[in-house]
């Protein structure tokens, strides 16, 4: 059986390295993340080595390299966001879950990634849930958040 | 076609085509560069070569920038200075303050441009990096946070060896040199050829040391230490001392490794002959036999990793042969422990080798046999002379001493393995004896001499046209194994090097070991051998020796035991 980014590969035929970055898109799309056997296979397609397509990837933030968790955490570090203070929300975010940024916790509810702007400066600092945007986050808020969303597993 | 142009007020003479640097080299006029790989294209990444150029607006990298006709140039101007000086101090905001420590202490390009430019205070204090050190590598310990970011390491990985293994990760404050998913360096696609440490302009990369454990064994007086070192250690050593490039230090090397309290010190060429009379047997045996051609050497360990992951499908095409260091490891531990009634496991086996690789090779399961390995612990060429000197040697006023019997004794055939092309050059001898059963007339095979990254040769032994083709640096082996692959025929014997040039360019040489250096190693190579009574490693009288009473014949059983190993695919990303 065809692997799921051979599936993807097959539509790329006699691809060169200039079509890396919409493989490694789709392949983001489909597995929700960039698995390093996925990394593999597409340098093996693209005659590319592996080291050179994790530095590509890693140079853009819309790549990921874990499974995302049930809630993907999207928290907006935009200027009128950073102005109103998602730095101190980002990092308790990252307390209160115990992981860093591009991480998912280890029951896989949650994964946390920053966002550039996410163009709701006006509901600043903001963060997203699984596209549910949540406005002028404080600390504070934080634990209650994510309470509510570990409790609909329940 | 020459051009003129104006240098700080001097008019000079340049090539049309160079770039502004290799004009200003040319005519003795120095620019610092940090980034820059003589022989490789430029990056201009990291701007240190930047010079002023009349009608420009900004300030130019010579690196990149082709020369023209009446460009007028001034390489030292306020402004020229001002910029390098503020590189230099952006780079050491957030570079670690432990020179003291630090492995490349006096040999660090980073400390020399900031004394250079006399920078005598901290202006600009930045965030340090905090990264883990990388000590997964056999033979390669990486410590990102000493890292400038000049790309050398990741560039020579991919052009020279074509093994990318590490690669610029991150972007921006955060970036740095990492491997693919920032796995340790072991589980990496390296070869440990250490031409990263090479090109480190600072304590970034630099070998796994052994030198404690050696030290400790020197002063166990339960163990035997005993002592091998490679062909092109001894003509690489002196340029550790201030002393000219080149220079045999044998004789002085000998007797200070036994003021450091070696117990015997063997010569590895002696086993790089026994290398030539199995490696050679098994050549002719393969011609003779229909074996599968061409056959490929397998003295250089960086190769071998290198062919096991890349070239699984020529595994077959490789020698058996263990490399010369394996040889001479299990000879001393079996018909030396014997002769001298040693317990093997009450022998530590050292070798000095100019390599990085040869800490991985030793530690390779198939050189272990019951629990007892070939060879203990391997230091460099750098790691010799950090030792002398902290044995307080001086070496200058020593008196010459000569290797121990029989293992210290070699032709010269076995010494000219520590240049590319030389491990050919002797097979080859061999191979005439062994196939016509007369000696060359002319022993020198100078097609296969030099530093060019490929050389091949027709030779005619007896009635037989031997193809023969000598490859340094991995990106050249690529290219002709992908020949082989697709149908090139006319090649009987290949030897592949890792490293540029051969291990006289070894990732464990001296630091600013450059392309003058490593031609003055050859010709002191080549110098030996034409001085040098026996020239084929098949008339070492101590080689004929160790055949009659310990190994019997060449590729026969005990040889098969001892002298010879297998390779296997690996899977690394």
């Amino acid at each position: 059986m065809k692997t799921t980014v051979q599936e993807i590969l097959d539509q790329y035929p006699d691809a060169g390295r200039d079509s890396l970055i919409p493989i490694l898109q789709q392949v983001q799309e489909k597995i929700g993340f960039l698995s390093e056997e996925s990394v593999i296979e597409v340098g093996k397609y693209l005659k590319m080595p592996a080291s050179k397509i994790f530095g590509v990837a890693t140079f853009y933030n819309q790549f990921r390299f874990n499974q995302p968790g049930k809630y993907h955490v999207q928290v907006c570090r935009g200027t009128a966001c950073h102005v109103l203070g998602s730095a101190t929300v980002l990092d308790e975010i990252e307390k209160q879950l115990k992981i860093k940024t591009g991480q998912t916790t280890k029951d896989k509810l949650f994964s946390l990634e920053v966002v550039a702007c996410i163009g709701a400066c006006g509901l600043a600092p903001v963060i997203s849930i699984n596209g549910e945007f949540h406005a002028k986050v404080t600390t504070d808020m934080i634990k209650s958040i994510f309470d509510d969303y570990r409790n609909r597993e329940e | 076609m020459n051009l003129t142009i104006e240098v700080n007020n001097n008019i000079i003479t340049a090539n049309q085509g160079d770039t502004i640097l290799e004009a200003l080299n040319q005519n003795g006029i120095n620019v610092p560069t940090l980034c820059h790989i003589k022989g490789l294209f430029p990056t201009g990444a990291c701007r240190m070569c930047v010079v002023e150029v009349a009608g420009r607006r900004n300030l130019v990298t010579a690196c990149s920038e082709p020369v023209m006709n009446g460009m007028k140039i001034k390489t030292h101007s306020p402004r020229v200075i001002e910029s390098r000086k503020t590189i230099v101090e952006l780079l050491l905001s957030n570079h670690p303050d432990d020179c003291l420590y630090c492995e490349r202490n006096g040999s660090c390009e980073l400390q020399d441009l900031s004394e250079d430019l006399n920078i005598r205070e901290r202006r600009i204090s930045g965030q340090k990096n905090k990264y883990k050190l990388d000590v997964s590598s056999a033979s390669i310990v990486r410590d990102p946070e000493k890292c400038i970011l000049c790309g050398r390491c990741v560039r020579v990985c991919e052009e020279i060896e074509g093994v990318s293994a590490i690669e610029f990760v991150g972007r921006g404050s955060k970036t740095f040199i990492g491997t693919s998913f920032n796995h340790g360096l072991n589980l990496s696609t390296c070869v440990n050829c250490g031409q990263c440490i090479m090109v480190c302009p600072t304590g970034a990369l630099k070998e796994k040391g052994h030198i404690s454990e050696v030290k400790d064994m020197l002063a166990n007086p339960e163990k035997t230490v005993v002592v091998q070192y490679a062909p092109s250690i001894s003509v690489s050593l002196a340029e550790e001392f201030g002393l000219p490039g080149g220079q045999n230090m044998i004789g002085l090397m000998n007797a200070a490794l036994r003021l450091m309290g070696f117990d015997f010190v063997f010569d590895t060429s002696f086993s790089a002959d026994l290398t030539i009379m199995e490696e050679a047997s098994e050549l002719v045996h393969r011609v003779q036999n229909q074996g599968k051609l061409p056959m490929i050497t397998s003295c250089c360990p960086g190769w071998i990793k290198y062919a096991e992951e890349f070239q699984s499908d020529l595994l077959e095409n490789l020698s058996s042969c263990k490399s010369p260091q394996q040889m001479m490891g299990a000879i001393i531990k079996s018909y030396f422990a014997e002769t001298e009634k040693i317990a093997p496991e009450n022998i530590y086996s050292v070798s000095i080798m100019p390599c990085t690789a040869k800490k991985f090779e030793q530690q390779r399961e198939e050189m272990i046999q019951n629990g007892i390995s070939d060879v203990d612990a391997v230091l460099t060429t750098r790691e010799l002379a950090r030792m002398i000197r902290l044995y307080g040697i001086d070496i200058n006023k020593l008196e010459p001493e000569l290797a121990d019997s029989p293992l210290g004794t070699r032709s010269s055939a076995g010494k000219i393995f520590g240049t590319s092309g030389g491990v050919m050059e002797a097979a080859i001898r061999s191979v005439h004896y062994f196939i016509t059963g007369k000696e060359m007339v002319k022993f020198q095979v100078k097609a296969v001499r030099g530093l060019e990254g490929r050389k091949e040769a027709k030779i005619n032994i007896g009635e037989l046209e031997v193809g023969v083709a000598v490859v340094s640096g991995l990106k050249n082996a690529e290219i002709l194994m992908e020949e082989i692959r697709n149908g090139r025929n006319d090649l009987h014997f290949i030897e592949v090097m890792a490293c540029p040039g051969g291990c006289i360019n070894g990732g464990g040489q001296p630091i600013g070991t450059d392309e003058k250096a490593v031609k003055s190693r050859m010709m002191s190579l080549y110098d030996i051998d034409e001085k040098d009574a026996i020239k084929v490693s098949h008339k070492n009288p101590y080689i004929t020796e160790l055949y009659d009473k310990f190994l019997g014949k060449p590729l026969g059983h005990k040889s098969h035991e001892l002298l010879h190993t297998h390779y296997q695919k690996r899977d690394v990303n």
